[in-house]
């Protein structure tokens, strides 16, 4: 049964994973980094590491999307900006 | 060097890591094998000075000068976010409008808030005794506070932020931890060794001697620092516009 767990936990982190590298919109990326972060917090926490799934939920699916999500906008600002002209 | 020798050096680097690390897995002990010697013994030790939480343990009394090293990574990290993101000279602030927010988002950001502020502190606070920690519940607790850039808007998360504040909390918080390694270097035995306070009982909040402290350190260090980090990234987002657009400055302008 937990052999079934544990297999099931790691075809999700795959799937997470390549999903994270095949979709190449940042904006969306950043969504589908915090559900892989969220996905491999269930991996460590079926692996008996909740330590360290608490790490990966907390920086993984909340702080490093965020971090993205904001230099997208800066970065769209700007490009808003050069499009108008100085 | 050619694109030719280039490839050939890319394919021996990697054909030789991937020998290596064929021949390490090899050599592991099998998946979810009942041997753990150094599990048994970080457990033994954690026992012995009555911490509950082996991890708390492992990270904050039998490696915590990895840990100290850790948070000199997280704080030189910040450090260089702030120089870096700075407002230079080419640009200006603009003030954001409070923009209308739906109100299901702002009843859900105004409602989690509080829960998750406190999740993160009870985090931070019981760290010795159950998973979690300074680490993870410091990183809690300061995102749960950007909430209300969510549910109100940014001016109402600069009213509770003053950033100088978290600044200092998070260069008092470094220090405290150096502090206490010191105070195992004059009043014990070895820098951040714990033999200084009483162990206490098992199981109970002031349990594992300078593991509480340490933890705590770590916690104000971590969620001081990941709010100056996201302040400056936010400041970038919203605040600060470039005067100048797309032209670089010359010379003259440079002070040359």
């Amino acid at each position: 049964m937990a052999d079934v767990v544990i297999v099931v936990a790691l075809l999700l982190v795959a799937a997470a994973a390549t999903c994270a590298v095949l979709v190449r919109d940042p904006v969306r990326q950043a969504l589908v980094l915090a559900v892989l972060g969220v996905v491999l917090a269930v991996l460590f926490t079926v692996l008996q590491a909740p330590d360290v799934a608490l790490s990966q939920l907390a920086v993984g699916s909340a702080l490093t999307p965020l971090l993205l999500l904001l230099t997208v906008r800066k970065v769209r600002r700007r490009a808003r900006q050069e499009g108008r002209g100085p | 060097m050619t694109r030719g020798i280039r490839l050939w050096l890319v394919a021996a680097g990697g054909a030789g890591l991937a020998a290596l690390l064929v021949a390490a897995c090899l050599d592991l002990p099998r998946f979810g094998g009942d041997r753990h010697p150094y599990g048994d013994r970080a457990v033994r030790a954690a026992l012995a000075r009555h911490t509950a939480n082996t991890v708390a343990s492992v990270n904050f009394d039998q490696r915590a000068f990895d840990t100290l090293g850790e948070m000199t990574i997280l704080f030189a990290a910040v450090l260089g976010c702030v120089v870096l993101l700075r407002q230079t000279r080419d640009e200006h602030r603009a003030r954001p409008a409070p923009e209308p927010v739906a109100r299901p988002v702002r009843r859900y950001a105004l409602l989690v808030l509080p829960v998750a502020l406190l999740t993160g502190l009870y985090v931070i606070a019981h760290g010795q005794l159950s998973p979690g920690g300074g680490f993870q519940g410091g990183v809690v607790a300061a995102t749960a506070l950007h909430l209300l850039y969510l549910g109100a808007d940014y001016r109402a998360l600069e009213r509770v932020r003053p950033i100088g504040l978290y600044e200092v909390g998070d260069a008092i918080a470094a220090c405290a931890y150096l502090v206490t390694g010191l105070a195992g270097l004059i009043g014990g035995t070895a820098f951040l060794a714990n033999t200084l306070l009483p162990y206490g009982t098992f199981n109970t909040l002031s349990s594992g001697g300078t593991v509480p402290l340490l933890n705590a350190a770590i916690g104000m260090e971590v969620a001081c620092a990941v709010v100056v980090l996201l302040a400056r990234f936010l400041d970038q987002a919203v605040e600060i516009e470039s005067l100048t657009g797309i032209k670089t400055p010359t010379d003259k302008e440079r002070g040359k």
